[in-house]
């Protein structure tokens, strides 16, 4: 007894050290293969104020382009809606199937293998996890944590993102996922070999997606090639977005999402 | 005396803190280069101190970077990893020169300082980029950030210490 009491002291350090670093694997291990830890993440109430306090003064600075971004969207809406005809604004609730809730990003990342943004509407907005993120352009990403006044958002630019995607004028599917080299490409696989492809065509959200709304853009096809099975194409995906200048959000909640989820889950549970 | 240099760590502390998420987590030189200058906590740490002390400190300074770059522990990990070496990395560089009371970082030379500083960064950097990346396919990735990151780490670091130091008169 002497003897290990002895050896715990002498090596003290030591096993604090090995300690420590255990901690540190688990978590880093665990944000390998599992969502993002639901306290320790930038959307907490202490990292989010922060955020949002250094927001205040450095938003500021791209006033004049927000603004010029803002009036083309709005431009663009005008004209989609002054030519839908006749134009009805939804008063029954119950044929909309989504809401939008607008934010602003008060810390965005891009040069790490996973990219998570931060923006300024959480749960109190009635924001949850897995509600699809949008900008004027494209897509975003998806959100993985709500705290009560913000929430983070799993960007595109992560290893473990994998969003439903289609080529546009074709409707071949397959799945968007980024390869953490270049933050200006994503990589779109699993489209099959006989599906008819041209540099340039445009690439939108799929309709298997229960998180997404269909048709919206991402990118344009930069590069394609075929796989080491040479049955699938691994498309490069030009993004619309610019990751690195990202300002005013759209959060989309799908309202159907919970009977779809329920649907699916019973289906699997009749196969077994 | 205790309470001045326990005020004058916290003060390191919050401001390195600050300074790296705020400023240096969104410099994106190049498009991925973020120099980690909240190492300089390790660098500075007095070196007569507890060492559990120091330790727990430091892994406490990496996990909050990681909290607000949400990369849950990388950083914890590698600056705990610095902090626990410091002493090995010391004793090559100084020699048993600065096991004697009377030692201190200042009265060293510069090249010594340096190249203290730059096995600082190279072992911080080695086991970051190596737990970020996690694939030994791509080593030549983890080298070629850990190369020219640490390079960017080191010229600011140099630039924080000549900044911050005492002037001799």
């Amino acid at each position: 007894m002497q003897q290990i009491i002895n050896f715990l002291i002498r090596y003290k350090t030591f096993l604090l050290y090995i300690l420590l670093l255990l901690i540190s694997f688990v978590f880093t291990f665990q944000s390998h293969s599992y969502h993002q830890s639901k306290l320790l993440n930038s959307a907490n109430y202490v990292t989010g104020s922060i955020y949002k306090f250094s927001d205040n003064f450095t938003s500021y600075f791209g006033l004049r382009e927000e603004n010029e971004s803002l009036l083309k969207e709005n431009e663009l809406l005008r004209y989609q809606l002054y030519n839908e005809t006749p134009y009805a604004p939804p008063t029954d609730s119950s044929n909309v199937t989504y809401t939008v809730v607008r934010g602003n990003v008060v810390k965005n990342s891009f040069s790490r293998q996973r990219n998570y943004i931060t923006i300024d509407k959480g749960s109190a907005d009635s924001i949850e996890q897995d509600m699809g993120v949008i900008t004027d352009k494209g897509i975003l990403g998806i959100v993985e944590n709500a705290s009560n006044g913000f929430a983070s958002v799993q960007s595109i630019l992560n290893e473990k993102s994998k969003i439903n995607a289609k080529i546009k004028n074709s409707n071949h599917f397959g799945s968007l996922v980024w390869d953490a080299k270049k933050y200006t490409t994503v990589q779109l696989i699993d489209i099959p070999r006989q599906a008819p492809l041209t540099i340039g065509d445009t690439i939108v959200t799929g309709a298997s997606s229960s998180i997404f709304p269909e048709n919206i853009p991402i990118g344009t096809i930069s590069k394609f090639d075929l796989d080491i099975s040479k049955s699938f194409y691994v498309l490069d995906i030009a993004l619309f977005n610019d990751m690195t200048n990202v300002k005013n959000v759209y959060v989309i909640k799908n309202l159907n999402r919970p009977e779809i989820l329920k649907l699916e889950a019973k289906t699997q549970a009749d196969d077994q | 005396m205790i309470s001045n240099s326990f005020f004058i760590i916290t003060l390191r502390f919050t401001l390195l803190l600050l300074v790296q998420i705020l400023v240096f987590n969104r410099l994106d030189f190049f498009g991925f280069i973020n120099p980690l200058v909240y190492i300089l906590f390790v660098y500075w740490y007095p070196i007569k101190e507890n060492r559990t002390t120091f330790i727990v400190l430091s892994f406490l300074l990496g996990l909050c970077v990681d909290i607000f770059s949400d990369t849950l522990a990388i950083n914890a990990a590698a600056t705990g990893t610095i902090a626990y070496f410091r002493p090995v990395l010391m004793r090559f560089v100084f020699g048993v020169n600065y096991e004697f009371q009377s030692f201190k970082l200042n009265n060293s030379t510069k090249a010594q300082q340096i190249t203290f500083l730059a096995l600082l960064i190279i072992v911080h950097h080695l086991t970051y980029f190596t737990l970020e990346i996690f694939s030994f396919t791509n080593s030549l990735l983890i080298l070629q950030k850990t190369m020219l990151i640490g390079l960017a780490t080191l010229v600011l670091c140099l630039l924080f210490i000549s900044l911050f130091s005492i002037k001799k008169e």
